[in-house]
């Protein structure tokens, strides 16, 4: 960790209530350590609220907060979580994203130098992201009432004209795409927390997909696109099944999945369609515009492993279902809760 | 993936399906008995690629199914205690007792965690001096010598604060019981590969004699199934009951000695109830006297509250293969993973989760 403490930090190495209290603590937080990070406005600037130029097209908005442990973790932190997340969320709706806000929930005690980082990482993460985190608040919580830090953010972007992406536009017929390999997320973050080693580390995925979604809107119509976080591939694809009351039909050996992930969740027993991705989406789209549109993922660095992996059907409506590799089939159940490694 | 993808080749299933297929002339009830085994047939959809002749029914051998309803009420009960940490194997976390599962015991403030092996758990006993730790020790062969290694370290290292709340099964007993009954439908068996590779064969080949019924030790994956599906077959259909090892790659007729002998060391074969099923004659095993200051139910002082089963379930009929989990009128209407009625519902490798999660179309 790189971060100088500059001068009116100094006297506080860890997060104090006082961080929290609206006074001169809270405002060098914010004007020492917050906004240089986010690389942004002087503090003399700061009001309630910022007030942004007007937008011309129709507006996404989403929120997301992030609690994951550990703090940081092989291929990303929570910080490059907290900017990637949101903007994923709203570039699955076909929306550039334009504006984030930041809520800090922090415990008392939690290591300034961390917070710094953290801060780093997302000033990092929004700079190349090209979007521009807008407002931000922090609030401080007694000792053992927060598991060190919470972020919370939330993103405006704008959609493009002509756009209509949701989970009920898949139709029979259509076909579905994923960007890359699924389960690296989830398997990183467990074999982190869990210290469970093998061979060669598991990394994250983490990473901001708008950019991918605008050459895959440039080279044809999508349906609906979503990035298969919590609950993996199989609960995105079980929902999209719900809500647009067709069947989908995988096909289990063209879903990528990368070896060391693949031989983690054998030993652990886990399966892999469940487990979180934070930098890959999936896509239902019209069949005739499935390989230009695949030609154009698989043209961007995000992309490179991107496949078709399935089907849409007017069968089995709301049934997620997989041909599996030896010839058989199975449905695809919704994930129940978290996955839980099995005994034997 | 080096030494999986090999047993998941599809070209090779092809040509055992069809080996199958050209074999089988009659009916025949065949049960494989480990519930890592159900769970892949389900998972490859195999049973659906088998000629109409062969009707799989499925086994008792999902641990965490069977552990007895009691004993996920002691564990929940000692997990509750402030000075207690709890450790667990994974998928015990969501096991329903009578009021409740460990997830809610640790919602609720007990220091519940999952491990993957019971070094783990000790390893935690020796960080945690001022707290009691203790290890639940569930599942069959397979799992006993790790868990008794774990006891008998203990016990070396004089770390008084670790226990373990044991609760380990055995197959054959449970397997006895199962051929002896009237109403016995299956006619050849695939054993529990891992299971064989502790224990040994010699159990399965006096079964196999006993009752005249062809036994193959089976593994996991879609080829294991499928070779030990065709060698029942083919015994089945030239009138022989022998025992075969289909899964000579893991499993020698003598199993571990080395892990026996520490089963044996620190264990001693107990009556015991199977979630399910009831009280089994010898089916369990227990810490032996020496032992008793690592067993939590004695350091605990727990008495044994008996616990009635849900009168709907037919799980005693599912788990002997009687019946199949469809054959339920509660099936996936008032019994589902969330919900459990009983043991082959609570995790993903018994029968009627299995079905649940595989076969279940349109909710």
């Amino acid at each position: 960790m790189n971060w100088a403490c500059p001068l009116p930090l100094r006297h506080y190495p860890h997060i104090v209530m006082g961080h929290g209290g609206g006074g001169r603590l809270s405002a060098d937080l914010v004007e020492h350590l917050i906004l240089p990070a986010f690389g942004g406005q002087s503090a003399g600037a700061l009001g309630d609220s910022t007030v942004v130029p007007p937008i011309a097209g129709r507006l996404a908005i989403s929120t997301d907060s992030y609690v994951v442990r550990p703090l940081f973790f092989p291929g990303g932190s929570i910080g490059e979580l907290a900017v990637n997340g949101t903007i994923n969320d709203l570039a699955m709706s076909g929306a550039r994203p334009l504006y984030l806000t930041a809520g800090f929930i922090l415990e008392e005690g939690f290591p300034l130098a961390t917070l710094a980082e953290v801060a780093r990482r997302m000033g990092e993460a929004a700079r190349q992201a090209g979007v521009r985190i807008v407002a931000g608040d922090t609030k401080v919580v007694g000792k053992g009432q927060a598991d060190g830090l919470f972020i919370n953010t939330a993103g405006i972007g704008e959609l493009r004209p002509g756009v209509d992406i949701g989970p009920c536009q898949a139709r029979p017929g259509d076909v579905v795409l994923v960007s890359g390999t699924m389960g690296d997320h989830g398997m990183a973050i467990l074999c982190a927390r869990e210290d469970l080693e093998f061979d060669g580390q598991l990394e994250s995925d983490c990473a901001a997909l708008h950019e991918l979604t605008e050459v895959m809107l440039d080279a044809g119509t999508i349906h609906v696109l979503r990035d298969p976080t919590r609950g993996g591939l199989a609960a995105s694809l079980n929902e999209i099944a719900r809500s647009s009351q067709v069947g989908i039909v995988l096909d289990e050996a063209r879903v990528p999945i990368g070896e060391k992930v693949q031989s983690a969740c054998e030993l652990l027993g886990l399966d892999p369609l469940h487990v979180a991705n934070e930098g890959k989406l999936v896509a239902v789209l019209a069949a005739e515009s499935a390989d230009a549109v695949l030609a154009a993922m698989r043209r961007h660095p995000l992309g490179r492993h991107a496949a078709r992996i399935g089907s849409v059907t007017g069968q089995h409506p709301g049934v997620l279902a997989a041909k599996t590799s030896i010839g058989g089939t199975r449905v695809i159940p919704m994930p129940l809760g978290e996955q839980l490694p099995r005994i034997c | 993936m080096k030494y999986l993808d090999e047993y998941r080749n599809p070209t090779l299933a092809k040509a055992i399906l069809a080996e199958i297929h050209a074999s089988v002339t009659r009916p025949w009830v065949l049960m494989e008995i480990c519930g890592g085994q159900t769970h892949s047939l389900m998972r490859y959809g195999i049973d659906e690629l088998l000629p109409p002749q062969i009707e799989l029914v499925h086994g008792p051998g999902c641990p965490v199914c069977v552990t007895p309803l009691e004993m996920v009420d002691k564990a929940i009960q000692i997990a509750a205690r402030p000075d207690v940490i709890f450790l667990t194997y994974g998928d015990m976390m969501r096991v329903p007792g009578s009021e409740g599962d460990l997830l809610q015991a640790k919602a609720a403030g007990g220091d519940v965690r999952f491990v993957y092996s019971p070094m783990q758990a000790l390893e935690v006993a020796r960080q945690h001096p001022d707290k009691q730790v203790v290890f639940f020790a569930v599942g069959f062969e397979t799992t006993a010598p790790a868990n008794a290694q774990a006891v008998w370290q203990a016990a070396r290292e004089g770390l008084g604060n670790y226990s373990a709340l044991v609760s380990h099964v055995l197959v054959p007993p449970a397997l006895t019981v199962l051929l002896s009954a009237p109403e016995n439908r299956v006619q050849g068996l695939i054993a529990p590969g891992h299971v064989c590779s502790v224990a040994g064969c010699a159990d399965y080949a006096s079964l196999a004699a006993r009752f005249q019924i062809p036994i193959v030790v089976g593994g996991f994956e879609p080829l294991d199934l499928l070779q030990s599906i065709l060698m029942l077959v083919q015994q089945l259909e030239s009138g022989q009951t022998r025992l075969e090892n289909q899964y000579s790659r893991v499993v020698s007729a003598a199993g571990n000695p080395a892990a026996r002998r520490m089963v044996e060391e620190v264990y001693e074969v107990c009556d015991r109830r199977w979630r399910g099923i009831g009280e089994l004659p010898l089916s369990g095993l227990r810490l032996r006297r020496k032992y008793a200051g690592f067993d939590a139910e004695v350091v605990f002082g727990l008495e044994a509250p008996g616990v009635e089963e849900d009168s709907e379930c037919i799980s005693a009929q599912v788990l002997m293969g009687q019946k199949k989990p469809t054959d339920c009128p509660a099936f996936g209407i008032r019994c589902s993973p969330e919900r459990p009625l009983g043991a082959p519902m609570v995790s993903s490798e018994g029968a009627c989760s299995a079905y649940y999660q595989y076969k279940l179309v349109a909710p």
